[in-house]
């Protein structure tokens, strides 16, 4: 048995490439993606982590290259500790990392919703579909350049568009969502109340 | 009524027995006390539902407790809770097998206006894809706010021309 910070020690010895991440909590690193799976692997088998708690991603909005940084959380259930893996996608445009879902079944839909809210393809995952939104939605909503009000777009059933004729509309942004300002302690204040959010569906968001 | 009684008389046997009404009236008293609502739970608003037909609350006082998980045998349906983009197709599939005549109750916030989702995924109000004639405002409402949605409705369904509806010629 061996405690998180041996375990990235171990892992670090072990895979040169392997560096250390920024972290308050628990033990961090940074794996290429060439070596992500063995990296896990190795976490799994040799170390314990045998429960994938979390996996999502980061997008370091566009023209900052790496874009998209993979994040995984793996546990240990023996011990009751954690460990934060963190890969960098390669591809700007087309990311991709290899799927774990071979590690830990788990991953599966874990993969599904951060394909679905960032569009990362997890290459060698048995049924990458969209887990939240409908197949053909245009967009990954998580990702920084998608609008926070959302895209006109037709209903997800055809037949039902067809008799409504009601698509998918941005969402009118007057008042709301409550997205605080980082840094401004007074709550009242951080609120968005009229910020840059004064346009709805049917007044056009001005350009500044 | 066919009857062999040719007799156009007062007969003092049937006084009592016979009410004389509008066929718009009679047609409403009924529809008005036999509400069978279809509950389209969707989110903690269904909670709220569920309480409406318990003995607390007791919507049976109204005629309405019928609640009916068949869109085929009821006639209003109670949108409760907060209804997404994907989930609107069925909700509005789930009213076209309704059988007329029929109702729409929007519950709550998120049905009424898409209440604090403002969002990508959510409808910005129900009414958006079904004809609604009641909406309740609370996030969530009340029983006391359904029971009074329920009256409301009651008092849109007695102004209804029903029977000229029933007995229209079909184009």
């Amino acid at each position: 048995m061996t405690a998180p910070a041996d375990a990235a020690a171990q892992i670090k010895a072990r895979f040169p490439q392997v560096t250390d991440r920024a972290s308050s909590d628990h033990p961090a690193v940074n794996v290429p993606v060439a070596d992500l799976v063995a990296v896990l692997t190795a976490l799994r088998d040799e170390h314990g982590f045998d429960h994938l708690a979390d996996l999502t991603a980061i997008d370091w909005t566009e023209g900052v290259s790496p874009r998209f940084t993979v994040v995984y959380h793996v546990y240990s259930s023996a011990r009751g500790d954690y460990v934060r893996v963190a890969t960098d996608c390669a591809d700007d445009a087309e990311p991709a990392v290899p799927s774990v879902v071979s590690l830990w079944p788990g991953a599966n839909w874990h993969e599904r919703e951060c394909y679905d809210m960032f569009g990362i393809k997890f290459t060698g995952h048995p049924d990458l579909r969209r887990i939240l939104m409908w197949d053909g939605y245009p967009g990954w909503p998580l990702r920084k350049d998608f609008p926070l009000a959302g895209v006109e777009t037709p209903l997800p059933d055809p037949e039902i568009y067809e008799e409504t004729s009601t698509p998918v509309i941005p969402a009118p942004m007057m008042g709301g969502p409550f997205v605080a300002s980082p840094g401004e302690i007074n709550l009242t204040e951080a609120e968005p109340r009229a910020k840059d959010e004064s346009w709805n569906e049917r007044v056009e968001k001005p350009k500044n | 009524m066919v009857s062999s009684n040719t007799e156009l008389a007062y007969q003092s046997q049937i006084e009592g027995g016979i009410i004389v009404s509008k066929a718009d009236a009679v047609v409403n008293w009924i529809r008005t006390n036999s509400i069978w609502p279809m509950p389209m739970g969707l989110a903690c608003c269904a909670i709220e539902l569920m309480a409406v037909g318990n003995g607390r609350f007791d919507i049976s006082r109204f005629g309405a407790e019928v609640m009916r998980f068949s869109p085929r045998q009821s006639d209003c349906m109670i949108v409760a809770g907060s209804v997404t983009y994907k989930m609107a197709p069925q909700v509005r599939r789930i009213y076209d097998q309704m059988m007329a005549p029929k109702w729409v109750i929007a519950m709550g916030a998120c049905a009424s206006s898409g209440g604090m989702y403002r969002s990508y995924a959510h409808m910005q109000g129900v009414d958006r894809i079904l004809p609604v004639d009641v909406y309740i405002s609370g996030c969530p409402p009340r029983p006391e706010a359904i029971i009074d949605a329920i009256i409301k409705l009651q008092a849109k369904i007695k102004t209804e021309r029903a029977a000229s509806n029933l007995f229209k010629a079909s184009a």
